[in-house]
């Protein structure tokens, strides 16, 4: 099968960015991608879109392209959490693959920062428990991540200082990333000694609340050889198993490890092949859970890795090279495309002083909801 | 009290929220395959038999699955109670419920730990009794 190429990829400024909205991220976004892979609006003949904190609407890809300025044959909005840039693009790939679309832009951002309290973000959030078996008992996204996080450490033997070695590692990262919002240097007693949100995750084991934006536009393969730098969608993968953890079948075990075997098997490839990994990271214990789940590391020791810097450049798996939603920043679905656009970036060995050296073999991986909607990338410069 | 998010019966759960106001947990079990379920469903998420499952009294125990002490609430409505502890406890049916961990279960939570299922007094215009658990006796 000819395979769909990620032909253009942007995001904008992150972090705190007052003055900014949510449809301004989305079309600078865009703008800059479509200027990346030599495109230009004409071109795009499919929008997927995500959804918004500050500017929700019921049809966000119709408001896109009218912000915008297009009108394109195809165009939709998706919702699948922390999965949906993953989602999104394997969907585009799917469009331009089956001969719909040629030119599929998918573009995200909110100002969930400066557009809102955080106050308000952690309510929000907090908007996904089960509304009457979770949510009356005062449940947050972090205290279901927490309940992850004990039966995963009770299992496996992963100790505090284990997930805050996933932290500390995209800092590390990110101190290289002069975009990144957090880029200050942190050791694991830091993360240790930081107030506890819901235990055992503390604020240094959570993701940022980020204002930002990130487009990626996704060709057929007649329409990407004219590009700049394709990159290849060699393989994609989903798997959801659950949307409320009181529902979920495991504590221990989820959907990460069925749609990266998917993704491998589309691709022809296997965990140890690959060069760099962005793996979504709300929290440490999504991080280390993924990583071993999904086979780059055996159960129990991706905390002991990353401690002697198996994540770090030079390491076995470099990964989360821009620094993650820990360090980088987090905007909504914007933030799970950050992940692909790193990825993109490192597989055409743009990522400057962060780059992975020969950086053939990039592996992405969204995962939304309490570990519950999965979806994996992988992607090759070859 | 009054502005947290107290649940709204709806035609799946109702039976479950009338039951609990009279103090009983109860459970969906299918008549078809004999699979308990938690929370209920219009259907039987295992086998997916016509009709909805049939309603039981569970007995009430079971087993902390995992916990979680919250500092940081979701809205200011829970301020009042931080810290809180919350754990997922497999019923000894076999579903898993969320509910608030007390007493001395809650001073030191502990995977593993057998617990027994409680209700609040029902409050609000549907008479929602919230269930709690406490070590078993």
């Amino acid at each position: 099968m000819m395979r769909a190429s990620i032909t253009g990829v942007a995001d904008t400024a992150v972090g705190n960015l007052p003055g900014s909205s949510c449809m301004g991220l989305h079309t600078e976004a865009a703008a800059m991608a479509l200027e990346d892979a030599g495109l230009v609006a004409g071109d795009i003949d499919g929008v997927l879109c995500a959804y918004s904190f500050t500017e929700p609407h019921l049809m966000l890809a119709s408001v896109f392209c009218e912000s915008f300025g297009i009108q394109p044959s195809y165009s939709t909005a998706l919702q699948s959490g922390g999965a949906t840039g993953c989602v999104a693009v394997m969907q585009a790939a799917a469009l331009v693959e089956s001969g719909m679309c040629r030119n599929v832009l998918v573009v995200m951002g909110d100002n969930r920062l400066s557009g809102m309290s955080r106050d308000k973000a952690v309510a929000t959030l907090a908007d996904v428990g089960h509304p009457q078996f979770e949510r009356a008992f005062g449940v947050t996204i972090p205290a279901l991540y927490g309940l992850v996080a004990h039966a995963y450490m009770h299992e496996y033997g992963v100790t505090e200082e284990h997930l805050a070695a996933m932290a500390v590692n995209s800092r590390t990262h990110a101190a290289r990333n002069p975009k990144a919002q957090m880029r200050q240097p942190m050791t694991v007693a830091d993360v240790l000694a930081s107030r506890v949100i819901a235990s055992p995750l503390k604020l240094l084991d959570c993701c940022l609340i980020s204002d930002g934006g990130a487009a990626v536009v996704v060709s057929a393969p007649d329409s990407a050889q004219d590009t700049r730098a394709p990159i290849r969608i060699l393989g994609t993968g989903q798997k959801n198993t659950h949307e409320h953890l009181v529902a979920a079948p495991s504590l221990t075990a989820f959907g990460c490890y069925d749609s990266a075997a998917q993704a491998f098997g589309r691709a022809g490839v296997k965990p140890s092949d690959i060069d760099v990994a962005e793996i979504y990271d709300s929290f440490t214990i999504t991080l280390l859970l993924e990583l071993e789940s999904i086979g780059f590391f055996e159960k129990g020791e991706a905390g002991p890795a990353a401690l002697k810097g198996a994540l770090d450049l030079g390491g076995i798996l470099p990964c989360n090279t821009h620094g993650g939603l820990m360090s980088y920043a987090h905007s909504g679905a914007a933030g799970g495309l950050f992940h692909v656009v790193e990825a993109v970036r490192q597989l055409r060995g743009e990522a400057g002083p962060r780059q992975v050296r020969d950086a053939k073999l990039g592996f992405v991986h969204g995962d939304g909801g309490i570990l519950s909607a999965h979806c994996s990338l992988v992607l090759g410069n070859a | 009290m009054s502005d947290k998010p107290l649940p709204t019966p709806n035609a799946e759960s109702r039976p479950f929220w009338e039951a609990a106001a009279q103090g009983v947990l109860r459970i969906q079990r299918c008549d078809s395959c004999g699979a308990a379920q938690f929370p209920p469903r219009a259907i039987c998420g295992h086998c997916h038999a016509k009709g909805a499952p049939r309603w039981e009294d569970a007995r009430g125990t079971g087993i902390i699955a995992s916990h979680t002490t919250v500092h940081r609430p979701p809205s200011p409505a829970f301020k009042a109670e931080v810290p809180y502890t919350l754990a997922l406890v497999t019923l000894t049916e076999g579903p898993r419920i969320l509910v608030t961990l007390r007493g001395k279960a809650a001073k030191s939570p502990a995977i593993g730990t057998p617990v027994m299922i409680s209700f609040d007094p029902p409050v609000g215009p549907n008479a929602i009794a919230l269930p709690y658990a406490e070590a078993a006796a």
